[in-house]
């Protein structure tokens, strides 16, 4: 499994925090400081920024994307078929695709477990039945849930881009890597257990009929995970807009009464 | 009337006649009506209202989380994913409650740094202030309890940090976190306590709050001058003044926390609490919250494990005789020109703090957390002690009115709620 470097976030964090509360009377020194951080490549997105919304296009080659390739391996036990439907597909789309997984059901009345196809309410397959077979099929690494993994990383979906892109094989000069990593400039400790997932031109057919270079499937793949990690984002943002729209206009208000009810006694005291 | 029934004041035969037998309308008229209130607050003093309305949005947002919240190792982390995923606006009630504890964090340190701006710890004020450090305390606990509910890494091995500190006790110490935990280690009985415990500690901060306001409405408030009020020149009734006040002040508090929820919910947590817990993988670097991160320094500055604990702890204690440390008679430090200064030094130290607590306990950082503790001891036992004897504070105004009022002599009948002309 894989160590996680996230102190620099923090540091981040506690520092423009305390930048804010004190008035900016101290600055953020420590956003910087230590420990040999990579920069990680901004991808733009289009869910970037204050108001980015979800492409849905782009998420569908990203589903694709996962299908084909990521879920060999890796699980998203926290995500339903139905879900699905948030990224563009239609019922029956959604349908078709939970049918074409066999799903475990049961015991049935013989106490028997068995085999169905899937449903829309059936939660994402997973490719192992439990993490000792997942591991013993990966030369002992357990591939992560991909769920909720843009809001596990520092650097959340350019950090996945990154990753799936910053392998470097032969690796640098001097670095030796161990029987059965390979050597990834993103991922802390460059060591990495998964083999390069998506590494030529052309490896899936979009049905979309959009170039599959590398670029586009991780790019479309990694914006599909932060869909998966964060799907109230849109619903959140929408929101959030009307929420403080409506609150500056009460706030408005407010002020302009409480200015009047103030001037019965000669206005704000001075202070 | 009839004998045994309170006199009411109300005209309303409903209110009236409850008002007879159970005079709360009259309390409420009394507390929060015509309460008589120093009239020259400025807005540091929404703050003690903010942080009424915040604890009463975490019991809201709290109470429908339990609902659909499983505290058992196995299921704790999925089933707070569902509420983001599954339940009707699951991710709002859980985002508001989560960002909820850093908005309280922000609330009550700006009011406690307003008690120390304007010397309103001091008499007689000792227990509403000390009162309000309990509250501190409990939310500090509640705070840590809820975190681990999540039951991801951060969770997991804070919850391992924090209880360990315990084991530092001499004699007791081992038996202590035994029973923190619930047996050997962080698991199962821990969370389920945990979860227990945080439903339960609200609702005794709830309590304390009832008292620290019930001490406030028998001393009344402090304001910036630091003055006593000595008439009704002084002072305007609570309502409709400060309840308008108030509210300007909880708008704009509404429209911070809207953004962090709408805009950035998880700025102020950590990525790894999205990692469900693993007692066999320890992350990188263990970090509290923020708002723990100057205690974290406090205690990670000093060498020895105890004596860290007890600086820790220490920090907090030193609150509660600070009305006894600081013997100045003068409150606000609009008049105290040099106990001013140092106490803006305070507050930048405090900053320094929680920043060095977010760092690596190694090289530099150590020797600057060791500075800024020794500064945050320093200022409590040492320069205000000290200045209470060589300072000579600026003269005192005659009284709140002269000192506030435009013209500068009461306005006639100001104190009651009735319109006039502006002079």
């Amino acid at each position: 499994m894989m160590p996680v470097r996230k102190l620099p976030a923090l540091k981040l964090k506690a520092a423009a925090l305390a930048a804010a509360l004190s008035l900016g009377l101290m600055a953020a020194p420590g956003a910087q400081a230590a420990e040999g951080n990579i920069e990680i490549p901004d991808t733009r997105y289009s869910f970037d920024g204050l108001f980015g919304t979800f492409d849905r296009g782009e998420l569908q080659r990203g589903f694709q994307v996962y299908k084909e390739v990521c879920a060999a391996c890796h699980s998203m036990r926290l995500l339903s078929y139905r879900n699905l439907r948030d990224i563009g597909l239609s019922a029956e789309q959604v349908a078709a695709v939970a049918a074409s997984y066999q799903i475990q059901d049961g015991p049935n009345d013989d106490g028997e477990m068995f085999e169905r196809p899937g449903r829309a309410s059936d939660r994402f397959r997973r490719p192992f039945p439990n993490d000792a077979a997942a591991r013993a099929a990966n030369n002992g690494a357990l591939p992560p849930d991909l769920s909720v993994i843009v809001k596990a990383r520092v650097g959340g979906a350019d950090y996945i881009h990154a990753l799936l892109t910053g392998y470097e094989d032969p690796p640098p000069a001097g670095v030796t890597v161990m029987e059965g990593m390979y050597y990834n400039k993103y991922f802390p400790g460059h060591q990495i257990g998964m083999a390069p997932p998506i590494n030529s031109d052309g490896q899936i057919q979009y049905a979309d009929g959009t170039r599959a270079t590398v670029d586009q499937m991780t790019r479309d793949v990694s914006a599909f995970l932060a869909w998966a990690a964060e799907p109230e984002l849109e619903t959140r943002r929408a929101m959030g807009v009307r929420i403080i729209l409506f609150l500056i206009i009460l706030g408005g208000l407010t002020y302009a009464v409480k200015r009047k009810i103030w001037a019965r006694v000669g206005g704000d005291p001075v202070t | 009337m009839a004998s045994g029934l309170h006199e009411s004041s109300f005209t309303n035969p409903v209110v009236r006649w409850i008002d007879q037998r159970m005079p709360v309308f009259t309390m409420m008229q009394k507390e929060y009506g015509t309460f008589p209130t120093p009239r020259n607050f400025n807005y540091f003093w929404n703050f003690g209202a903010l942080a009424m309305i915040n604890l009463m949005i975490m019991i809201a947002t709290g109470i429908f989380l339990a609902m659909n919240y499983t505290a058992h190792t196995s299921l704790a982390f999925e089933s707070v994913e569902r509420i983001m995923r599954d339940v009707n606006y699951g991710w709002l009630i859980r985002y508001v409650h989560m960002n909820g504890a850093s908005m309280f964090f922000i609330v009550v340190i700006v009011h406690i740094w307003r008690n120390l701006y304007y010397g309103s710890y001091k008499a007689p004020r000792e227990l509403l202030w000390m009162l309000g450090v309990t509250i501190f305390l409990l939310m500090m606990a509640t705070a840590f309890m809820g975190y681990v509910l999540p039951w991801g890494q951060m969770s997991f091995w804070g919850a391992t940090v924090i209880t360990n500190l315990f084991s530092a006790i001499p004699l007791v110490g081992d038996a202590i976190v035994t029973l923190l935990w619930g047996g050997f280690s962080v698991d199962n009985p821990t969370l389920n306590r945990f979860f227990s415990l945080h439903y339960l500690l609200p609702f005794v901060i709830a309590g304390v709050v009832f008292l620290h306001i019930a001490a406030l409405h028998i001393t009344g408030s402090n304001n910036p001058l630091g003055i006593e009020p000595k008439g009704p020149q002084d002072t305007l009734p609570f309502h409709p003044y400060y309840t308008i006040k108030d509210s300007v002040g909880i708008i704009v508090y509404l429209i911070v926390f809207a953004f962090l929820v709408f805009f950035s919910p998880n700025y102020l947590g950590h990525p790894d609490n999205y990692i469900p817990a693993n007692p066999l993988v320890t992350p990188a670097h263990i970090v509290p919250e923020w708002y723990f991160l100057p205690f974290y320094a406090i205690l990670r500055a000093v060498p020895n494990k105890l004596g860290g604990v007890l600086m820790m702890f220490g920090a907090i204690a030193i609150l509660f005789v600070l009305p006894w440390l600081d013997r100045s008679p003068v409150r606000s430090m609009r008049f105290r020109p040099i106990a001013k200064w140092f106490l803006m030094l305070w507050g930048v130290n405090f900053f320094v703090l929680m920043w060095a607590g977010g760092m690596p306990a190694e090289g530099v950082y150590v020797l600057i957390a060791r500075l800024s503790t020794a500064y945050y001891f320093a200022y409590f036992l040492v320069i205000l002690p000290l200045l209470a004897k060589i300072e000579r504070p600026l003269p005192l105004p005659e009284s709140i009115a002269k000192a506030v009022l435009r013209g500068g002599g009461p306005l006639p009948g100001a104190a009651v709620a009735k319109p006039m002309e502006k002079a």
